[in-house]
Protein backbone atom coordinates (compact mmCIF):
# COMPACT_ATOMS: atom_id res chain seq x y z
CA UNK A 1 0.00 0.00 0.00
CA UNK A 2 1.36 3.38 -0.88
CA UNK A 3 1.44 6.21 1.59
CA UNK A 4 -0.25 8.47 -0.90
CA UNK A 5 -3.36 6.36 -0.83
CA UNK A 6 -3.76 6.26 2.91
CA UNK A 7 -5.13 9.64 3.83
CA UNK A 8 -5.24 12.45 1.33
CA UNK A 9 -6.13 15.08 3.90
CA UNK A 10 -3.05 14.42 5.98
CA UNK A 11 -0.47 13.12 3.64
CA UNK A 12 0.47 16.35 1.96
CA UNK A 13 2.24 19.27 3.50
CA UNK A 14 -0.21 22.07 3.89
CA UNK A 15 1.12 25.54 4.41
CA UNK A 16 -0.40 28.94 4.06
CA UNK A 17 -3.96 27.84 3.77
CA UNK A 18 -6.67 30.42 3.65
CA UNK A 19 -9.31 30.19 6.33
CA UNK A 20 -11.71 29.09 3.64
CA UNK A 21 -9.84 25.85 2.95
CA UNK A 22 -10.01 24.80 6.57
CA UNK A 23 -13.62 23.82 6.18
CA UNK A 24 -12.65 21.18 3.65
CA UNK A 25 -10.08 19.55 5.88
CA UNK A 26 -10.59 17.28 8.82
CA UNK A 27 -8.10 19.25 10.82
CA UNK A 28 -8.65 21.29 13.96
CA UNK A 29 -10.00 24.70 13.05
CA UNK A 30 -8.95 27.94 14.60
CA UNK A 31 -11.99 29.30 16.37
CA UNK A 32 -12.24 32.45 14.30
CA UNK A 33 -15.90 32.94 14.88
CA UNK A 34 -15.76 33.14 18.61
CA UNK A 35 -12.97 35.62 18.91
CA UNK A 36 -12.97 39.26 18.11
CA UNK A 37 -10.33 39.94 15.51
CA UNK A 38 -9.96 43.51 14.32
CA UNK A 39 -11.09 43.95 10.73
CA UNK A 40 -7.70 45.09 9.52
CA UNK A 41 -6.00 42.07 10.98
CA UNK A 42 -8.59 39.72 9.65
CA UNK A 43 -7.95 40.90 6.15
CA UNK A 44 -4.20 40.66 6.31
CA UNK A 45 -3.70 37.72 8.63
CA UNK A 46 -2.13 34.77 6.92
CA UNK A 47 -3.21 31.52 8.45
CA UNK A 48 -0.92 28.57 8.14
CA UNK A 49 -1.15 25.04 9.24
CA UNK A 50 1.47 22.36 9.67
CA UNK A 51 0.73 19.14 7.84
CA UNK A 52 1.92 15.58 8.25
CA UNK A 53 4.71 14.95 5.77
CA UNK A 54 4.78 11.63 3.94
CA UNK A 55 7.88 9.42 4.10
CA UNK A 56 9.61 9.22 0.73
CA UNK A 57 8.74 5.53 0.18
CA UNK A 58 5.78 3.17 0.47
CA UNK A 59 4.60 2.19 3.90
CA UNK A 60 5.75 -1.41 3.42
CA UNK A 61 8.98 -0.51 1.63
CA UNK A 62 11.23 -1.01 4.64
CA UNK A 63 10.03 -4.57 5.26
CA UNK A 64 11.27 -6.83 6.74
CA UNK A 65 13.62 -4.54 8.66
CA UNK A 66 10.94 -2.11 9.71
CA UNK A 67 7.44 -3.49 9.35
CA UNK A 68 4.43 -1.89 7.76
CA UNK A 69 2.70 -2.25 11.14
CA UNK A 70 5.44 -0.20 12.79
CA UNK A 71 5.13 2.52 10.15
CA UNK A 72 1.35 2.56 10.45
CA UNK A 73 1.58 3.25 14.16
CA UNK A 74 4.79 5.27 14.23
CA UNK A 75 4.02 7.52 11.27
CA UNK A 76 0.23 7.18 11.17
CA UNK A 77 -0.36 7.66 14.89
CA UNK A 78 2.65 8.98 16.81
CA UNK A 79 3.93 11.38 14.18
CA UNK A 80 0.38 12.49 13.37
CA UNK A 81 -0.30 13.08 17.08
CA UNK A 82 2.71 15.39 17.29
CA UNK A 83 1.47 17.36 14.26
CA UNK A 84 -2.10 17.56 15.57
CA UNK A 85 -0.88 18.48 19.04
CA UNK A 86 1.29 21.25 17.63
CA UNK A 87 -1.52 22.71 15.52
CA UNK A 88 -3.78 22.66 18.54
CA UNK A 89 -1.20 24.48 20.64
CA UNK A 90 -0.56 27.03 17.91
CA UNK A 91 -4.18 27.87 17.26
CA UNK A 92 -4.12 31.60 16.60
CA UNK A 93 -0.55 31.79 17.88
CA UNK A 94 1.92 34.35 16.55
CA UNK A 95 4.43 31.49 16.21
CA UNK A 96 2.77 30.39 12.99
CA UNK A 97 4.50 31.29 9.79
CA UNK A 98 7.88 29.83 10.74
CA UNK A 99 9.44 26.87 9.07
CA UNK A 100 9.50 23.81 11.31
CA UNK A 101 13.25 24.24 11.77
CA UNK A 102 12.81 27.82 12.93
CA UNK A 103 9.95 26.81 15.18
CA UNK A 104 12.12 24.17 16.88
CA UNK A 105 14.87 26.73 17.53
CA UNK A 106 12.49 29.44 18.72
CA UNK A 107 10.46 27.23 21.04
CA UNK A 108 13.64 25.77 22.55
CA UNK A 109 14.01 29.27 23.93
CA UNK A 110 17.69 28.95 24.82
CA UNK A 111 17.17 25.96 27.06
CA UNK A 112 13.91 27.06 28.68
CA UNK A 113 11.60 25.26 26.26
CA UNK A 114 8.15 26.68 25.57
CA UNK A 115 5.19 24.26 25.80
CA UNK A 116 5.21 23.90 22.00
CA UNK A 117 8.79 22.65 21.86
CA UNK A 118 8.14 18.94 22.35
CA UNK A 119 5.62 18.69 19.54
CA UNK A 120 7.54 20.96 17.17
CA UNK A 121 10.81 19.11 17.71
CA UNK A 122 9.19 15.70 17.43
CA UNK A 123 7.54 16.69 14.14
CA UNK A 124 10.87 17.83 12.76
CA UNK A 125 12.75 14.82 14.19
CA UNK A 126 10.34 12.34 12.64
CA UNK A 127 10.38 14.03 9.22
CA UNK A 128 14.15 13.87 9.38
CA UNK A 129 14.13 10.25 10.57
CA UNK A 130 11.89 8.98 7.74
CA UNK A 131 14.23 10.64 5.29
CA UNK A 132 17.25 9.12 7.02
CA UNK A 133 16.11 5.71 5.80
CA UNK A 134 15.45 4.09 2.44
CA UNK A 135 14.54 0.67 1.10
CA UNK A 136 17.68 -1.37 0.53
CA UNK A 137 19.69 1.06 2.60
CA UNK A 138 22.74 0.46 4.75
CA UNK A 139 26.03 -0.45 3.11
CA UNK A 140 28.64 2.26 2.80
CA UNK A 141 28.75 5.99 2.23
CA UNK A 142 31.02 7.18 -0.57
CA UNK A 143 32.93 10.18 -1.87
CA UNK A 144 33.37 13.27 0.25
CA UNK A 145 31.10 12.05 3.02
CA UNK A 146 33.10 8.85 3.43
CA UNK A 147 36.35 10.83 3.45
CA UNK A 148 35.00 13.15 6.11
CA UNK A 149 33.83 10.20 8.22
CA UNK A 150 37.25 8.58 7.91
CA UNK A 151 38.91 11.84 8.81
CA UNK A 152 36.76 12.48 11.89
CA UNK A 153 36.29 8.93 13.22
CA UNK A 154 39.39 7.15 11.97
CA UNK A 155 37.45 4.72 9.81
CA UNK A 156 33.90 3.92 8.76
CA UNK A 157 33.85 0.93 11.13
CA UNK A 158 34.88 3.14 14.02
CA UNK A 159 32.05 5.55 13.20
CA UNK A 160 29.61 2.64 13.15
CA UNK A 161 30.88 1.41 16.48
CA UNK A 162 30.51 4.82 18.03
CA UNK A 163 27.01 5.30 16.65
CA UNK A 164 25.82 1.91 17.90
CA UNK A 165 27.45 2.45 21.29
CA UNK A 166 25.70 5.81 21.66
CA UNK A 167 22.33 4.22 20.85
CA UNK A 168 22.80 1.43 23.36
CA UNK A 169 23.91 3.68 26.18
CA UNK A 170 21.05 6.14 25.86
CA UNK A 171 19.01 6.21 29.07
CA UNK A 172 15.27 6.34 28.37
CA UNK A 173 13.67 7.79 25.21
CA UNK A 174 15.67 9.81 22.74
CA UNK A 175 17.62 10.07 19.51
CA UNK A 176 21.08 9.32 18.16
CA UNK A 177 22.51 11.67 15.57
CA UNK A 178 25.34 12.11 13.17
CA UNK A 179 25.84 15.86 13.06
CA UNK A 180 28.25 18.30 11.52
CA UNK A 181 29.56 20.68 14.17
CA UNK A 182 29.77 24.09 12.60
CA UNK A 183 32.60 25.63 14.61
CA UNK A 184 34.66 22.49 15.03
CA UNK A 185 34.05 21.63 11.36
CA UNK A 186 33.78 17.97 12.16
CA UNK A 187 31.29 15.13 12.16
CA UNK A 188 30.24 13.91 15.60
CA UNK A 189 27.87 11.33 17.05
CA UNK A 190 25.59 12.70 19.73
CA UNK A 191 22.56 11.50 21.62
CA UNK A 192 19.65 13.59 22.83
CA UNK A 193 16.85 12.96 25.32
CA UNK A 194 13.17 12.82 24.46
CA UNK A 195 12.39 15.46 21.83
CA UNK A 196 15.63 17.44 21.84
CA UNK A 197 17.14 18.03 18.43
CA UNK A 198 20.75 19.11 17.81
CA UNK A 199 19.36 21.96 15.72
CA UNK A 200 18.95 23.87 18.96
CA UNK A 201 22.73 24.06 19.43
CA UNK A 202 23.33 25.05 15.84
CA UNK A 203 24.65 21.65 14.77
CA UNK A 204 23.76 20.44 11.28
CA UNK A 205 22.08 17.02 11.47
CA UNK A 206 23.16 14.48 8.85
CA UNK A 207 21.41 11.32 10.17
CA UNK A 208 18.95 10.48 12.93
CA UNK A 209 17.95 7.26 14.64
CA UNK A 210 14.81 7.17 16.76
CA UNK A 211 15.52 5.35 20.03
CA UNK A 212 12.07 5.77 21.55
CA UNK A 213 10.68 2.33 22.28
CA UNK A 214 7.74 2.96 19.94
CA UNK A 215 10.21 3.03 17.04
CA UNK A 216 11.25 -0.59 17.41
CA UNK A 217 9.10 -2.39 19.94
CA UNK A 218 6.72 -3.95 17.44
CA UNK A 219 9.56 -5.47 15.44
CA UNK A 220 12.35 -5.99 17.97
CA UNK A 221 10.77 -5.86 21.44
CA UNK A 222 13.56 -5.11 23.92
CA UNK A 223 16.33 -6.11 21.49
CA UNK A 224 17.87 -2.70 20.90
CA UNK A 225 21.12 -4.22 19.67
CA UNK A 226 19.35 -5.88 16.76
CA UNK A 227 17.34 -2.76 15.95
CA UNK A 228 20.37 -0.47 15.88
CA UNK A 229 22.45 -2.89 13.81
CA UNK A 230 19.59 -3.39 11.38
CA UNK A 231 19.31 0.35 10.94
CA UNK A 232 23.02 0.57 10.19
CA UNK A 233 23.15 -2.44 7.87
CA UNK A 234 19.83 -2.27 6.02
CA UNK A 235 17.97 0.99 6.53
CA UNK A 236 20.21 4.03 6.77
CA UNK A 237 20.13 6.20 3.64
CA UNK A 238 23.62 7.31 2.69
CA UNK A 239 22.00 9.06 -0.27
CA UNK A 240 20.10 11.32 2.09
CA UNK A 241 23.20 11.83 4.20
CA UNK A 242 25.22 12.79 1.10
CA UNK A 243 22.65 15.36 0.04
CA UNK A 244 22.50 16.81 3.54
CA UNK A 245 26.27 16.94 3.69
CA UNK A 246 26.41 18.81 0.39
CA UNK A 247 23.94 21.33 1.75
CA UNK A 248 25.87 21.59 5.02
CA UNK A 249 29.02 22.43 3.10
CA UNK A 250 27.49 25.67 1.94
CA UNK A 251 27.56 26.71 5.61
CA UNK A 252 30.79 25.04 6.72
CA UNK A 253 34.04 25.03 4.83
CA UNK A 254 35.48 21.59 5.44
CA UNK A 255 38.62 21.96 3.40
CA UNK A 256 41.64 24.20 3.62
CA UNK A 257 40.76 27.45 1.93
CA UNK A 258 42.15 27.39 -1.63
CA UNK A 259 43.11 30.89 -2.45
CA UNK A 260 43.75 31.30 -6.14
CA UNK A 261 47.23 32.43 -7.00
CA UNK A 262 47.24 35.69 -8.86
CA UNK B 1 5.98 -9.77 54.84
CA UNK B 2 6.26 -9.52 51.12
CA UNK B 3 7.01 -5.82 51.11
CA UNK B 4 9.82 -6.23 53.58
CA UNK B 5 11.46 -9.09 51.79
CA UNK B 6 11.41 -7.21 48.53
CA UNK B 7 12.51 -3.84 49.75
CA UNK B 8 14.91 -5.46 52.16
CA UNK B 9 16.91 -6.45 49.15
CA UNK B 10 16.83 -3.09 47.47
CA UNK B 11 17.19 -0.98 50.57
CA UNK B 12 20.99 -1.04 50.45
CA UNK B 13 20.85 0.92 47.23
CA UNK B 14 18.81 3.70 48.75
CA UNK B 15 21.16 4.31 51.62
CA UNK B 16 24.37 3.00 50.08
CA UNK B 17 25.12 1.56 53.52
CA UNK B 18 26.11 -1.97 52.60
CA UNK B 19 28.49 -0.64 49.98
CA UNK B 20 30.23 1.39 52.66
CA UNK B 21 30.33 -1.67 54.84
CA UNK B 22 31.71 -3.74 52.03
CA UNK B 23 34.53 -1.29 51.63
CA UNK B 24 35.84 -2.36 54.98
CA UNK B 25 35.38 -5.99 54.09
CA UNK B 26 36.78 -5.98 50.62
CA UNK B 27 37.79 -9.61 50.79
CA UNK B 28 34.11 -10.55 50.85
CA UNK B 29 32.20 -11.27 47.67
CA UNK B 30 30.05 -8.53 46.23
CA UNK B 31 26.33 -8.81 46.88
CA UNK B 32 24.47 -9.10 43.60
CA UNK B 33 20.79 -8.91 42.88
CA UNK B 34 18.48 -11.31 41.12
CA UNK B 35 15.07 -11.04 39.53
CA UNK B 36 12.27 -11.25 42.11
CA UNK B 37 9.40 -13.59 41.25
CA UNK B 38 6.13 -12.07 40.14
CA UNK B 39 3.49 -12.70 42.80
CA UNK B 40 1.02 -13.74 40.03
CA UNK B 41 1.03 -15.31 36.56
CA UNK B 42 1.94 -13.25 33.51
CA UNK B 43 -1.59 -13.51 32.13
CA UNK B 44 -3.30 -12.82 35.46
CA UNK B 45 -3.73 -9.09 34.86
CA UNK B 46 -5.58 -9.48 31.55
CA UNK B 47 -7.40 -7.74 30.03
CA UNK B 48 -5.95 -4.62 31.70
CA UNK B 49 -2.36 -5.64 30.86
CA UNK B 50 -1.64 -8.45 28.43
CA UNK B 51 0.38 -11.51 29.36
CA UNK B 52 2.84 -10.76 26.55
CA UNK B 53 3.59 -7.33 27.99
CA UNK B 54 3.98 -8.68 31.52
CA UNK B 55 6.31 -11.45 30.43
CA UNK B 56 8.60 -9.17 28.41
CA UNK B 57 8.47 -6.49 31.05
CA UNK B 58 9.44 -8.83 33.86
CA UNK B 59 11.69 -11.40 32.17
CA UNK B 60 13.49 -9.07 29.78
CA UNK B 61 13.33 -5.45 30.88
CA UNK B 62 13.57 -5.92 34.64
CA UNK B 63 16.21 -8.60 34.17
CA UNK B 64 18.30 -6.24 32.02
CA UNK B 65 18.22 -3.55 34.70
CA UNK B 66 19.38 -6.09 37.26
CA UNK B 67 22.14 -7.45 35.02
CA UNK B 68 23.46 -3.97 34.28
CA UNK B 69 23.08 -2.87 37.88
CA UNK B 70 25.16 -5.83 39.05
CA UNK B 71 27.74 -5.02 36.39
CA UNK B 72 27.93 -1.41 37.51
CA UNK B 73 28.24 -2.42 41.16
CA UNK B 74 31.11 -4.71 40.29
CA UNK B 75 32.90 -1.93 38.46
CA UNK B 76 32.18 0.44 41.32
CA UNK B 77 33.59 -2.02 43.79
CA UNK B 78 36.75 -2.33 41.76
CA UNK B 79 37.11 1.40 41.24
CA UNK B 80 36.65 2.13 44.94
CA UNK B 81 39.25 -0.41 45.91
CA UNK B 82 41.67 1.23 43.52
CA UNK B 83 40.70 4.70 44.72
CA UNK B 84 39.78 5.56 41.14
CA UNK B 85 37.49 8.51 41.81
CA UNK B 86 36.95 9.34 38.14
CA UNK B 87 35.45 5.93 37.47
CA UNK B 88 33.42 6.03 40.68
CA UNK B 89 31.81 9.28 39.58
CA UNK B 90 31.36 8.11 36.01
CA UNK B 91 29.45 5.04 37.20
CA UNK B 92 26.81 7.06 39.04
CA UNK B 93 24.51 7.50 36.03
CA UNK B 94 24.52 3.78 35.24
CA UNK B 95 23.85 2.98 38.89
CA UNK B 96 20.98 5.45 39.09
CA UNK B 97 19.45 4.19 35.86
CA UNK B 98 19.83 0.45 36.36
CA UNK B 99 19.53 0.40 40.14
CA UNK B 100 16.54 2.71 39.81
CA UNK B 101 15.05 0.38 37.22
CA UNK B 102 15.38 -2.49 39.67
CA UNK B 103 13.89 -0.54 42.60
CA UNK B 104 11.01 0.84 40.54
CA UNK B 105 9.99 -2.41 38.91
CA UNK B 106 10.19 -4.29 42.23
CA UNK B 107 7.63 -1.83 43.60
CA UNK B 108 5.53 -1.89 40.43
CA UNK B 109 4.94 -5.65 40.53
CA UNK B 110 3.72 -5.30 44.12
CA UNK B 111 1.40 -2.48 43.10
CA UNK B 112 -0.55 -4.74 40.78
CA UNK B 113 -2.72 -7.73 41.54
CA UNK B 114 -5.31 -9.74 39.61
CA UNK B 115 -8.95 -8.71 39.86
CA UNK B 116 -9.69 -12.18 41.27
CA UNK B 117 -7.43 -11.45 44.25
CA UNK B 118 -8.21 -7.85 45.14
CA UNK B 119 -7.18 -5.89 42.04
CA UNK B 120 -9.08 -2.64 41.75
CA UNK B 121 -10.63 -2.83 45.21
CA UNK B 122 -10.77 0.73 46.46
CA UNK B 123 -8.43 1.88 49.20
CA UNK B 124 -9.98 2.07 52.63
CA UNK B 125 -8.72 2.42 56.19
CA UNK B 126 -6.16 5.09 56.93
CA UNK B 127 -4.99 5.45 53.34
CA UNK B 128 -8.57 5.84 52.11
CA UNK B 129 -9.11 8.68 54.58
CA UNK B 130 -5.81 10.30 53.70
CA UNK B 131 -6.71 10.25 49.98
CA UNK B 132 -10.09 11.88 50.62
CA UNK B 133 -8.52 14.51 52.84
CA UNK B 134 -5.57 15.20 50.59
CA UNK B 135 -7.18 15.12 47.15
CA UNK B 136 -10.92 15.58 47.78
CA UNK B 137 -11.86 12.11 46.60
CA UNK B 138 -10.44 8.90 45.19
CA UNK B 139 -11.65 9.88 41.70
CA UNK B 140 -9.83 13.18 41.93
CA UNK B 141 -6.61 11.42 42.88
CA UNK B 142 -6.94 9.03 39.93
CA UNK B 143 -7.64 11.94 37.58
CA UNK B 144 -4.57 13.78 38.87
CA UNK B 145 -2.28 10.77 38.48
CA UNK B 146 -3.66 10.04 35.01
CA UNK B 147 -3.10 13.63 33.89
CA UNK B 148 0.42 13.85 35.27
CA UNK B 149 1.31 10.39 34.00
CA UNK B 150 0.09 11.21 30.51
CA UNK B 151 2.14 14.41 30.54
CA UNK B 152 5.48 12.72 31.34
CA UNK B 153 7.72 13.43 28.34
CA UNK B 154 9.39 10.33 27.01
CA UNK B 155 9.97 7.59 29.56
CA UNK B 156 9.29 7.76 33.27
CA UNK B 157 7.08 7.05 36.24
CA UNK B 158 4.17 8.65 38.05
CA UNK B 159 3.88 8.10 41.80
CA UNK B 160 1.56 8.38 44.73
CA UNK B 161 3.94 9.01 47.59
CA UNK B 162 3.82 9.53 51.30
CA UNK B 163 5.98 12.31 52.67
CA UNK B 164 6.81 10.57 55.91
CA UNK B 165 7.97 13.75 57.66
CA UNK B 166 4.90 15.82 56.81
CA UNK B 167 2.62 12.75 56.86
CA UNK B 168 1.14 14.00 53.63
CA UNK B 169 0.28 12.32 50.32
CA UNK B 170 1.79 13.77 47.15
CA UNK B 171 1.76 12.93 43.44
CA UNK B 172 5.20 13.03 41.81
CA UNK B 173 6.72 12.10 38.47
CA UNK B 174 10.25 10.96 37.74
CA UNK B 175 12.11 10.77 34.43
CA UNK B 176 13.51 7.55 32.95
CA UNK B 177 14.37 5.19 35.82
CA UNK B 178 15.01 7.81 38.47
CA UNK B 179 13.64 6.30 41.66
CA UNK B 180 11.21 8.34 43.75
CA UNK B 181 13.85 9.06 46.37
CA UNK B 182 15.53 11.43 43.88
CA UNK B 183 12.56 13.76 44.36
CA UNK B 184 13.02 13.95 48.12
CA UNK B 185 14.55 11.77 50.86
CA UNK B 186 11.27 11.62 52.82
CA UNK B 187 9.16 10.27 49.99
CA UNK B 188 7.88 6.71 50.38
CA UNK B 189 6.43 5.11 47.25
CA UNK B 190 2.89 3.81 47.74
CA UNK B 191 1.92 3.45 44.09
CA UNK B 192 4.29 3.69 41.14
CA UNK B 193 3.02 3.47 37.58
CA UNK B 194 5.45 2.76 34.78
CA UNK B 195 4.75 5.03 31.80
CA UNK B 196 7.61 3.77 29.65
CA UNK B 197 6.30 2.68 26.29
CA UNK B 198 7.41 -0.91 26.97
CA UNK B 199 4.78 -1.01 29.73
CA UNK B 200 1.89 -0.54 27.31
CA UNK B 201 2.90 -0.21 23.63
CA UNK B 202 2.03 -3.74 22.47
CA UNK B 203 -1.53 -3.30 23.72
CA UNK B 204 -2.28 0.42 23.79
CA UNK B 205 0.14 1.77 21.14
CA UNK B 206 0.24 5.57 21.32
CA UNK B 207 -2.75 5.88 23.65
CA UNK B 208 -1.07 6.13 27.02
CA UNK B 209 -4.21 7.62 28.67
CA UNK B 210 -6.13 4.36 28.01
CA UNK B 211 -3.40 2.35 29.69
CA UNK B 212 -3.54 4.67 32.67
CA UNK B 213 -7.31 4.42 32.78
CA UNK B 214 -7.23 0.63 32.82
CA UNK B 215 -4.39 0.05 35.21
CA UNK B 216 -6.59 1.04 38.15
CA UNK B 217 -8.58 -2.14 37.55
CA UNK B 218 -5.61 -4.20 38.73
CA UNK B 219 -4.28 -1.83 41.36
CA UNK B 220 -3.32 -3.41 44.67
CA UNK B 221 -4.52 -0.84 47.19
CA UNK B 222 -4.17 -3.34 49.99
CA UNK B 223 -0.42 -3.27 49.51
CA UNK B 224 -0.35 0.54 49.29
CA UNK B 225 -2.42 0.71 52.49
CA UNK B 226 0.03 -1.57 54.32
CA UNK B 227 3.00 0.57 53.35
CA UNK B 228 1.09 3.69 54.35
CA UNK B 229 0.25 2.25 57.77
CA UNK B 230 3.77 1.09 58.32
CA UNK B 231 5.30 4.50 57.69
CA UNK B 232 2.64 6.57 59.43
CA UNK B 233 2.74 4.51 62.61
CA UNK B 234 6.49 5.03 62.96
CA UNK B 235 7.38 7.60 65.62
Amino acid sequence: MAFLNTSPTHSTTINLLSSHSFSQLKLPKPSLGRRHIPQALKASKVLSFYGLTTPPYDIDALEPHMSQRTLEVHWGKYHRDYVDGLNKQLENSPLYGHTMEELVKITYNNGNPLPEFNNAAQVWNHDFFWESMQPDGGKMPWGGLLQQIEKDFGSFDKFKEEFVEAALTLFGSGWVWLVLKKKEKRLTVIKTSNAVSPLVWGDIPILALDMWEHAYYQDYKDDRVKYVNTFMNHLVSWHAATVRMARAESFVNLGEPKIPVA
Amino acid sequence: MAFRSLLGKTKPLLGFRPIDQRLGLSCRGLQTFSLPDLPYDYGALEPAISGEIMELHHKKHHQTYITNYNKALEQLHEAMEKGDTQTVVKLQSAIKFNGGGHVNHSIFWKNLTPVSVSGGDLPHGNLGWAIDTGFGSFEKLVAKINTEGAAVQGSGWVWLALDKELKKLVVETTANQDPLVTKGPNLVPLVGIDVWEHAYYLQYKNVRPDYLKNIWKVMNWKYAGQVYDEFTSQV
